[in-house]
């Protein structure tokens, strides 16, 4: 080791090596930066537009039904209901009577009948949140010169009465209650078809099938079918679910069906199209989960003289299982923002009752905010922002609730 | 066991030929396992030791390209005839591996699920579970290390615990013959003591089968062993089986004495 011009041989090449790898850790601490930066451009943008400040008119002065400071909120149900019969007209009253009296209504709901029937809110200008808190007082000097009669509400699009309401051509009275329950709806059928289906067929492949060329060849058009655009699964579905078996997916041969004439355009449809989408995902990601499990274990328990179903039900499946719920999660939560092959199969673009059974025409929440981004009224996109917003909730709780099982199955 | 002078063989192997595909592995094997004794199996790697000990209880037919021409003779019985299952076979015909391989369960779940499998059912007369699971740990000289933990994953104790964690498991299924494929081979010197150990004292009660690369551990432990090579074909043949201390001693075969004093395999 005392050899002279040995020892510089070491460190020779050493400041260029770490010159280059700080040069990759940077480069690829950027790209996180980059996806990083995106992801919060995304979030920023939706909060953005689904708070801020709003201009609302309103049809009759909210000062000449109450005295000044008060509001509706403090009347009782007698002094309402007197509001009501004093400005609507005799036809409109009988109207609202009939549907459900006075006397049995709700006090919430009374003071909604006001603001809906009598004080006909408006929507004048709206404002982004950066505005809002940025430039509040610009805002509120713009809004008192161009809309004098108009009330300034700092308000959140993102709210109860959101989930609570279903869609309305007035944009204070539109929700996203039938969209919300038909994605839940369908995204129940799709797991509740593909899941067993998917494992079943992974572990067929996997466990049971042998060697030969029908399942290599079956093999290949699952891996292939993983890939097709989504929309041919649209046409897929709407061939063969709403027209082919349009008797049971109608409901029609239950007698339960919507009513109507017999169409298959139904919650039942869009779960099972879903469910064929997802399907070649769920079988692929199930196979790499069973493959993934060491043949050890599958020895021990033969060894011990147990059977194949025993082997594969105790012993295969709960080491896969982890596996098999990551891919399920990636798939439904391809399944869940799914556009294209529910228009085909038929979604409703405008539908204000709740789906009852798997039956019902349906919407869902992309389908949804599609319709109101492409809207010319502003008011609408702050609607669509707080609508995407509840979409992503709502994937993420999914997507947590599988993680949570997915941990538990780890231990 | 229907006639009196082969009742104390456990299984009697004749005529068998195990083959991968066209390549025959192991050729023309006959022989008689003895009851209640340690049999070991050694040999140069490749000789088909391995492949003749998973076929005694029908473990190759795991593997799709083996096949098994011949008799293997269990309780009377051809394992192989066409109408023996199996599961019944390995069910009586138990096996330990190479790897230690206990399922990432509970220890006292490895040792219960495998008795619960194969019908365990506690009741008057019979022990409970718990105290079934007691005595298959004791009998793998298990116990005493591992009371205190018993609901912690089988895979957290030593590599040689765990082994006996596998023997205890194969022991409560009940069955007559265990086979152990290099029990020892990934355990430190110590383990694979108490492997030895633990294979002598379970001859009281069943018969040990095992493969062995460690020919002092043929030795030590086995009362009979069986001496494998390849032929000119590559295939597996048996050279010598006779009792360890005559087969160590004195052998009648000039390639088992190359082998065992080191000067080939």
């Amino acid at each position: 080791m005392n050899q002279p011009g040995y020892q510089p041989y070491f460190s020779v090449n050493l400041p260029g090596r770490q010159a280059l790898s700080k040069v990759w850790r940077s480069l690829f601490l950027v790209t996180t930066a980059i996806a990083v930066v995106f992801l919060v451009i995304l979030v920023g943008t939706l909060i953005n537009q689904s708070v801020g400040y709003v201009a609302i008119e309103t049809k009759t002065p909210i000062a000449s039904l109450v005295s000044d400071g008060h509001s509706l909120e403090e009347l009782d149900k007698a002094e309402l209901v007197t509001l009501l019969q004093q400005n609507l007209t005799t036809g409109r009253y009988n109207t609202l009577n009939a549907s459900e009296p006075m006397e049995t209504r709700a006090k919430s709901d009374l003071v909604n009948l006001v603001y809906t029937e009598v004080l006909e809110p408006e929507v004048q200008e709206t404002w982004l949140l950066t505005e809002s808190i940025f430039h509040g007082n610009r805002i509120k000097a713009e809004a008192a010169e161009l809309h004098p009669d108009a009330l300034l509400q700092f308000k959140s699009w993102l709210n109860f009465n959101l989930l609570k309401t279903t869609q309305s051509s007035d944009p204070l009275a539109s929700g996203i209650r039938t969209a919300l329950l038909g994605s839940i709806w369908s995204i129940l059928i799709t797991i509740l078809v593909a899941f067993p289906l998917g494992v079943g067929a992974a572990l067929y492949l996997e466990e049971y099938a042998r060697d030969t060329w029908v399942n290599r060849m079956i093999q290949t058009n699952i891996n292939n079918l993983a890939g097709v655009p989504s929309i041919i699964y649209g046409m897929l579905g709407l061939a063969i679910f709403v027209r082919t078996l349009s008797v049971i997916t109608s409901g029609a041969a239950f007698g339960l069906g919507s009513g109507g004439s017999e169409n298959g355009r139904t919650l039942l449809s869009a779960g099972l199209t879903l469910a064929l989408l997802v399907l070649p995902l769920i079988i692929i990601n199930t196979q790499e989960a069973v493959k993934a499990v060491p043949d050890t274990l599958r020895q021990a328990s033969y060894g011990l003289g147990a059977t194949q179903w025993q082997t594969i039900w105790y012993h295969v499946l709960p080491n896969a299982m982890p596996g098999i719920l990551t891919g399920t999660i990636l798939a439904i939560s391809r399944a869940i923002g799914e556009t294209a092959p529910l228009v085909v199969v038929g979604a409703a673009t405008y539908i204000t009752f709740d789906p009852n059974n798997v039956f019902s025409r349906f919407t869902t929440l992309p389908i949804q905010i599609y319709q109101w981004s492409s809207r010319p009224q502003a008011v609408f996109q702050h609607i669509a922002a707080a609508a995407i917003l509840v979409l992503l909730i709502l994937l993420l709780s999914l997507n947590s609730f599988a993680i949570v099982l997915r941990n538990r199955y780890r231990k | 066991m229907d006639s009196p002078n082969n009742s104390e063989n456990a299984i009697e192997v004749s005529g068998l030929n195990i083959y991968y595909d066209k390549f025959r592995a192991v050729k023309n094997v006959s022989i008689a396992i003895k009851q209640k004794k340690v049999t070991a199996f050694i040999g140069p790697s490749g000789c088909g030791k391995s492949t003749m000990l998973r076929s005694l209880n029908r473990m190759n037919e795991l593997i799709p390209s083996c096949h098994t021409e011949g008799k293997v003779d269990f309780l009377g019985q051809d394992i192989y005839a066409p109408n023996v299952d199996p599961v019944e076979v390995r069910k009586r015909i138990g096996m330990v591996f190479q790897k230690p391989n206990p399922f990432p369960k509970s220890i006292y779940e490895n040792v219960a699920w495998s008795a619960r499998i194969n019908g365990f059912k506690p009741g008057l007369g019979r022990p409970s579970m718990d105290e079934w699971v007691e005595i298959c740990l004791r009998k793998a000289a298990l116990w005493d290390e591992v009371k205190d933990k018993l609901h912690q994953s089988g895979l957290s104790i030593s590599g040689g615990q765990q082994q006996r964690l596998c023997i205890a498991r194969t022991i409560a299924v009940q069955p007559q013959i265990i086979l152990m494929d290099e029990p020892a081979s990934a355990l430190d010197p110590i383990a694979t003591l108490k492997i030895e150990e633990l294979m002598r004292e379970l001859a009281d009660e069943y018969t040990i089968i095992v493969v062995t690369h460690n020919m002092q551990q043929a030795a030590r432990a086995s009362d009979y062993t069986a001496f494998f090579t390849m032929d000119e074909d590559r295939s597996g043949i048996l050279v010598e089986y006779d009792k360890t201390e005559k087969l160590y001693t004195n052998p009648s075969d000039s390639k088992t004495e190359a082998y065992i004093s080191g000067r080939f395999g």
